[in-house]
């Protein structure tokens, strides 16, 4: 109770700690190529065209392809830029990326070889706020990588990633509010725990609407993908990255997307829990969250298939005058019926 | 709809009504046809409403999308399967013989060497050398036949004027239209090349597909 910034909710020995670690990440990571295989086809589906299918079975190794194409190519960078920053951007991006996967709980505490080990890289008792702490830091390796550049499309693409990130970060925490009024908690896996009854996707409906919208923008995902618009901005912040660079960048773009994924699938969609009462053994947990996430990301691709790219003002205002108002509704409304019913 | 009120169209002229003399009207009110679609604009939603409509438009999009899913790809899967061309395609050029002759040895050349064909191409890819044929050397129906008969296809721009100057049909366009190599020297197509069948045959198109 004196730690001074978050407690953890369940310790384990060291090694154990280093072995779920190891475990998680190898697992964690090894689904990007999952998921950036998953996008080319499913939006290939969307756009009646097959997608990527001549690498592999079914295009199956297409990303490893990618990958060793990437990692095989000259780095370079322009005599305009920033050298020391240049190089470290892409770093910070996917360090966050990373670290913010750690609070996913992919289950409840196991007796794995007669060890309690819980299923999750750690359980913080200030679980969202964690999450927001590096999506903030997040946005350095985007504004340092487009300011480091040199480059005026980089630039630009930075200067709109900034405003950006800070104005949907603010929705992105107040949709959750609700969610903790209600779950009085910070704990994630306490969060999941709290939705035996009913998963907060329906009491907090709102804010899950909410939450995702703010999260679309958060990833830089369309339709908000501003930072990057191929359209006016060549590539936005990473214009001037090549290859494992701009593989790093990629990367944790996809990892950002599954770390969304898992957090509302943790806070919406009651984590490893399954409803009508069904109580699997303890191993289904993981799957029953990759299959939740599964749904959230197909959610993503199939956004990006649908709606064109905002106006920047009209993001701006979506932001601030809408999605912002809304939050703050939710939260006040939730508080309200919270107070009443206890 | 077509029934425009004349008011709307000449408010100089409030004081004649419609209904009086016809004299009185100088202009008649122009109807823009019965197939005008008419685009009711409601006025600007509100905050309440307009973020409604956007979320029920957005979910209207989703929905389409979705739709196009479940339909097969219409991709064509190019080097496997190939595009189908018009009976009409002009693809690369192809020289003819005469059919009627026995199959023992090559039939007679329909090319003439007039070079005519060669007069007409606006981008002067066509190269004849002409030649007399000789009882022992008989070649072309004509008096002459085209020794040499050269088309550079990189300056080719597949107009078709070769074929309609032609008086013999001799040279006709094809439906081949995979004609990319690694040397320019390998896109001149000499006279045995232009007489050879195709190697594989490029698919037609269907009556009305």
């Amino acid at each position: 109770m004196t730690t001074p910034l978050a407690q953890v909710g369940f310790y384990e020995a060291w090694w154990v700690q280093i072995l779920k670690a190891i475990v998680i990440f190898a697992v964690g990571l090894q689904l990007v190529p999952v998921v950036l295989l998953a996008e080319r086809k499913v939006l290939g589906r969307f756009q009646a065209r097959y997608g990527p299918n001549r690498v592999g079975p079914y295009g199956a190794l297409q990303p490893l392809a990618d990958i060793v194409k990437l990692l095989t190519k000259e780095q370079f960078r322009p005599t305009t830029s920033v050298g020391v920053l240049f190089a470290v951007a892409p770093l910070i991006s996917i360090l966050t990326a990373v670290a913010a996967f750690a609070i996913i709980p992919f289950g409840n505490v196991q007796h794995i070889f007669g060890e309690r080990v819980g299923l999750y890289g750690v359980d913080l008792s200030i679980g969202p706020l964690y999450l927001f702490a590096f999506g903030a830091m997040a946005f350095y390796g985007i504004m340092l990588g487009g300011w480091s550049s040199g480059s005026k499309y980089s630039f630009l693409g930075a200067m709109r990633g900034a405003a950006q990130l800070i104005s949907y970060e603010v929705s992105q925490g107040l949709a959750l509010v609700g969610v903790i009024i209600s779950a009085q908690t910070l704990s994630l896996t306490g969060i999941v725990t709290a939705q035996k009854g009913m998963w907060y996707l329906v009491p907090q409906f709102f804010g899950f609407l909410i939450f995702l919208t703010a999260s679309f923008a958060e990833t830089n995902r369309a339709p908000f993908d501003l930072t990057e618009a191929d359209a006016e901005l060549v590539g936005g912040y990473n214009t001037e990255y090549g290859g494992g660079r701009f593989a790093s960048y990629y990367f944790a773009e996809y990892l950002n997307v599954l770390v969304v994924s898992g957090i509302v699938t943790t806070i919406f969609l009651g984590g490893w829990l399954l409803p009508f009462g069904i109580h699997p053994p303890g191993w289904v947990d993981p799957f029953v969250v990759l299959f939740k996430m599964s749904l959230i990301t197909f959610l993503f691709i199939w956004v990006r298939a649908t709606l064109p790219r905002l106006r920047y003002d009209q993001l701006m205002s979506f932001g601030w005058k809408v999605l912002l108002p809304l939050a703050t509704l939710n939260a006040l409304v939730t508080a309200v019926l919270v107070v009443v019913t206890h | 709809m077509s029934a425009a009120t004349p008011g709307d169209e000449q408010p100089s002229a409030p004081a004649a009504p419609q209904s009086g003399a016809p004299a009185t009207l100088p202009v008649q009110s122009w109807s823009p046809g019965e197939d005008v679609i008419e685009v009711t604009r409601t006025p600007a939603p509100g905050a309440a409403r307009g973020t409604w409509r956007t979320f029920r438009e957005t979910v209207r999009g989703m929905k389409t999308t979705l739709g196009r899913m479940v339909e097969a790809p219409t991709t064509v899967q190019y080097p496997e399967e190939k595009t189908a061309v018009y009976p009409r395609f002009r693809g690369r050029h192809k020289l003819h013989r005469f059919e009627d002759s026995d199959p023992t040895h090559p039939s007679l050349e329909k090319c003439v060497g007039c070079s005519l064909c060669a007069a007409a191409c606006p981008a002067d890819c066509i190269r004849v050398v002409a030649a007399e044929n000789t009882p022992e050397n008989r070649v072309s129906a004509g008096e002459r036949y085209a020794a040499v008969y050269e088309i550079n296809l990189s300056r080719c721009i597949f107009c078709g004027y070769c074929e309609v100057a032609c008086p013999f049909d001799a040279i006709t366009m094809g439906h081949d239209y995979e004609l990319s190599d690694y040397d320019r020297a390998d896109l001149i197509f000499t006279k045995e090349m232009l007489l050879a069948e195709p190697l594989e045959r490029t698919p037609l198109r269907n009556e009305g597909e």
